[in-house]
């Protein structure tokens, strides 16, 4: 099981490197709306540390919708998917080591860079390792969420635009409670614990979820 | 080994086929046989189980597909109009990732073996994407080598490959059929088959 897990794995880490403009493209995209914000509303401290927090998170869930789009499309054009859909392992587990991949290219990067886009907010130190931790816990579940998305939409004409408006509403729990421990983490640091357990349990519930939901929607979708 | 108990199939609204009954034993060969369009990749598709049917049945040692799921697709291998392989992956790496995709325990050495005597030495390492619609289909089929499956279901196997390939193809096929394998292939070409029990099947009629 780990052995076909960690196969899947490398081998979409293989070929993102292979292929690095496709992981570059949407760090850069987040790294450009962010710093779209300052440039449109002016460099008022106090306006950009109230901004700051949903402006991040906002981007962040557009570069990892973005991203979604090619988490099945490549394979499916190529048949290695349909390949996986005939091997005799449980194809949630195929799934989920997708899903891993595509997080750890297009999520992971997010969480680090977001100290940088945090100073352009004047946000504090407290405030950015918040951000940081909420990140952490919540880019995994817009991964797997998305996952569901883009195996309904596989192979559809214009499914990039349906994949937003599918996605998009599933994403707000995700976008309330992660910009939320960000806000009340300037008032005091204790209070951001509920929002960060909460964004935990979102989080194990979609890998429970997520991966047998998205095999099921592309056996439906391959066919 | 392999019953089909009247299947049929429909795309929209058109009817593909209907009523159709055959069952293979051990060591046959199933040749489909029809016009463009007349559903062969739908039944193959369907015999794998990526394809629901509208009615009938396919069962394989006497249980439904559908019942047995990954025991089924354990004994089978399919190969279709798309190679199934990763253009930036080196052919040594597609048929790893194969391999252990399919439960095979197979070492480095025997991938390139297989490569090897698929016609594609001093290939191996080279991404596959730079390799020809010819040599690509040999990286692929490269997996009946290495495959322990019973039940292969072939479409259109021949198509883009020379005369040696298709030689060595042939040959590849009637020695699974000789170890008592089945095969289900559609091809337009004729192709002699040595040994083993064949069968026909004409779709469109």
């Amino acid at each position: 099981m780990l052995r076909v897990f960690w196969c899947i794995l490398t081998r979409d880490l293989t070929l993102a490197l292979r292929r690095r403009t496709d992981v570059l493209t949407t760090l850069f995209f987040f790294v450009i709306v962010v710093s779209l914000f300052p440039l449109g509303v002016g460099t008022e401290h106090q306006v950009l540390r109230i901004l700051g927090p949903g402006v991040v998170w906002v981007a962040a869930l557009l570069a990892s919708m973005l991203a979604l789009e090619r988490l099945f499309a490549a394979d499916y054009d190529d048949g290695t998917l349909e390949q996986m859909l005939l091997t005799a392992q449980p194809l949630a587990l195929l799934v989920l080591a997708k899903i891993a991949a595509h997080w750890l290219l297009t999520g992971l990067p997010l969480v680090l860079i977001a100290p940088l886009v945090g100073m352009q907010y004047h946000l504090s130190e407290t405030a950015i390792g918040v951000m940081m931790l909420s990140l952490l816990l919540g880019t995994p579940v817009l991964s797997l969420i998305g996952a569901i998305g883009a195996a309904l939409t596989l192979g559809l004409r214009g499914g990039g635009i349906l994949l937003s408006l599918l996605i998009l509403p599933l994403y707000i729990p995700v976008l309330v409670y992660g910009a939320g421990a960000v806000e009340v983490s300037v008032i005091d640091l204790s209070d951001t614990m509920p929002y960060l357990t909460l964004l935990g349990a979102f989080l194990m519930v979609a890998l429970i979820f997520a991966p047998v939901a998205s095999a099921a929607a592309l056996r439906i979708s391959i066919e | 080994m392999l019953e089909v108990t009247k299947l049929e199939c429909r795309r929209g609204d058109r009817r593909l086929f209907s009523d159709l009954d055959f069952a293979l034993g051990a060591g046959t060969l199933l040749h489909v046989r029809g016009r463009n369009g007349s559903g062969k990749t739908t039944l193959l598709r369907t015999l794998c189980g990526l394809f629901t049917p509208d009615a009938g049945e396919i069962r394989w040692q006497g249980e439904s597909i559908r019942r047995l799921g990954e025991d089924y697709r354990r004994d089978l291998l399919y190969f279709g109009h798309l190679n199934g392989i990763k253009g930036d992956l080196t052919g040594i790496e597609n048929l790893a990732v194969a391999a252990t995709l399919d439960g095979d325990d197979v070492h480095r050495p025997a991938i390139w073996e297989a490569l090897e005597r698929i016609g594609l030495a001093g290939f191996e390492d080279l991404p596959t994407r730079m390799l020809s619609q010819g040599q690509k289909k040999r990286v692929a089929l490269a997996r009946l080598i290495l495959t322990r499956s019973r039940l292969w279901v072939l479409d259109e196997p021949f198509t883009a490959l020379d005369v040696d390939a298709v030689t060595l193809l042939q040959s590849l096929i009637s020695t699974h059929v000789d170890a008592g394998g089945l095969a289900v292939l559609t091809t337009h070409q004729e192709v002699p088959l040595t040994s083993g029990q064949v069968e026909r099947l004409d779709l469109g009629n």
